[in-house]
């Protein structure tokens, strides 16, 4: 099983939720992150001083997957999110050695 | 017979109770009651919100705190000694006692030279001694420990409003100078007062270098409208009166806010490339703030020229006392409402001569060159004592308690060190 954990611009949420609904996908978790890579931060401005803000918005999106749905996960993921400017975010890809159903007890591949 | 009886009796209290009740307009005291509305609705909760929103998150409270515990305290204070030592009479610089606890005034009881009970001109008073020490909060905003600041408060009050209030409304030592709602009385006491405590407490840690930007510009933007809508009550409510007066002032008022409020949006739009909400509604705040003095007796003209100085001189003075002189008035008071009280009180002069240049066409007539010697000798004597007892005031408290929090308090925030709580509890 795999856990994937994959930093987007906020406004793709809800694209990449249909596009995850529409080849399986059961459940996800989203929390709001900030951060940078190589997309610098943008200036503000406060009595006339500017200030840099270097921490961006972002979401970062959770999902435990099997093994063979990896690939169209991926690509799903990739396909609305790719605007082609800096940014854009990443995704990583772990793996994960349990995954249990809290309310029924399932184990791993019954629980996903 | 019984019946007669008691229908004379009945009759003849009407009557007394209404001759009475004849010194009092009921439109007058209509706008009045609504006005002391407004002005507290001022501070409670404009100011506060206005405050609120500038300082960084981990201070909202404390700035929230700070402005409701003053207006608790000179709420009390007011009753108990303010309201007599401020407007009866006694020497030139301070009343006398005999409304100590506002003895004698009863229901029935008329203010003095209004159309109104004395009991809605004391309360009506009372907002305005509220707002003036809370404004001060802006100087010391973000390192000043709560003990320390309410014994300060209560001390600036008593020794510094109630004598400029006495001074100039009271019939005291500047009863001949010009200040219609306030640009001394208020104005110029709390600024000149912000500018000497954040001299005395010294600046925040990491000023100037590091940015600390308003934590909730939308709370800013809120508190600085319901002041607008307010301030319609501190200037219009000062004519005492529902008539020509009101309503002229609370043009101007708006006018001036207006064109301060677009002037300084401009100035930054062209100096530093953005209009920000900010710049327009403190660039409103010194419209306002500068129009005080001359709500009275200045035309819609007049206010055109006020507002456009108000929005350009303080702007410029913002940006110098941080920047040129280094001081940390940490949400601007002195650059706003000092210099804008000493604008107005210098304009009023000029502007509000009867058939004069950009005047109401109504009222008194004085000679302008004249009257500028006596708004300036009030400026002075008002500027000159606010500052001397601000200074000692704040050594007595200090011997007393710490005036600031220590650099560890200071950078975990007020919130959870003076007041253990949380402003925003999210996650």
């Amino acid at each position: 099983m795999k856990l994937i954990t994959a930093i987007i611009k906020p406004f793709k949420i809800d694209e990449v939720r249909e596009a995850l609904s529409s080849i399986g996908v059961t459940g996800l978790t989203i929390t709001d992150v900030k951060g940078f890579g190589r997309q610098k931060g943008h200036t503000e401005l406060y009595r006339g001083s500017e200030y840099v803000v270097d921490f961006l918005p972002k979401i970062k999106v959770e999902l435990a997957i099997s093994d063979d749905s990896l690939d169209s996960v991926i690509e799903a993921i990739l396909s609305v999110t790719n605007t082609g400017k800096i940014g854009d975010g990443k995704i990583f890809v772990s793996d994960l050695s349990q995954v249990i159903r809290i309310r029924t007890g399932e184990l791993n591949e019954d629980a996903l | 017979m019984q019946i007669k009886k008691l229908l004379i009796t009945a009759f003849l209290s009407f009557v007394s109770f209404a001759s009475f009740a004849e010194g009092i307009d009921s439109g007058d005291t209509s706008w009045i009651l609504t006005s002391t509305a407004l002005v507290l609705f001022m501070t409670l909760p404009g100011l506060s919100l206005f405050y609120a929103g500038l300082v960084r998150s981990k201070n909202a409270i404390s700035v929230l705190m700070q402005c409701f515990a003053i207006a608790c305290m000179v709420s009390i204070a007011w009753v108990v000694y303010g309201y007599s030592l401020a407007f009866t009479e006694g020497n030139a610089f301070i009343g006398g006692t005999s409304l100590f606890f506002l003895a004698g005034i009863g229901r029935d009881t008329i203010a003095p030279d209004t159309t109104m009970p004395h009991s809605l001109f004391i309360i009506f008073q009372m907002t305005f001694a509220i707002i003036t020490p809370a404004l001060v909060v802006g100087a010391f905003a973000e390192r000043m420990k709560f003990g320390a600041m309410c014994l300060f408060s209560l001390l600036w009050f008593t020794a510094v409003y109630i004598p400029a209030c006495h001074m100039i409304w009271g019939g005291g030592y500047l009863a001949d100078v010009k200040d219609f709602a306030g640009g001394l009385v208020v104005h110029l006491t709390c600024g000149v007062g912000a500018l000497v405590a954040a001299i005395v407490l010294g600046t925040r840690k990491g000023f100037p270098s590091s940015p600390m930007p308003p934590h909730n510009r939308t709370m800013v933007i809120t508190g600085a409208a319901m002041l607008w809508v307010g301030w319609f009550g501190f200037n219009a409510g000062s004519s005492w009166a529902a008539d020509g007066l009101a309503g002229m002032a609370m043009l101007v008022t708006h006018i001036s806010a207006a064109t301060a409020a677009l002037t300084w949006m401009t100035i930054e739009w062209i100096k530093q490339g953005k209009p920000t909400l900010i710049g327009i509604a403190t660039g409103m705040v010194a419209g306002l703030a500068t129009i005080t003095p001359a709500a009275g007796s200045v035309g819609p003209e007049g206010a055109l020229l006020i507002g456009f100085m108000a929005g350009t001189i303080c702007f410029y003075a913002t940006q110098a006392v941080k920047g040129v002189f280094g001081i940390d008035d940490s949400l601007d008071v002195f650059p706003v409402h000092g210099v804008g009280g000493i604008i107005g009180i210098i304009m009023v002069s000029f502007v509000g001569v009867q058939g004069g240049f950009l005047g109401s066409s109504a009222g008194e007539t004085w000679i302008p060159m004249e009257q500028l010697l006596i708004q300036l000798k009030g400026i002075v004597v008002i500027g000159v004592w606010t500052a001397v007892a601000t200074w000692i005031i704040l050594k007595i408290v200090g011997l007393v308690t710490d005036l600031r929090v220590s650099e560890e308090e200071e950078l975990q925030g007020l919130d959870v060190t003076e007041h253990e709580e949380r402003s925003y509890d999210l996650v």
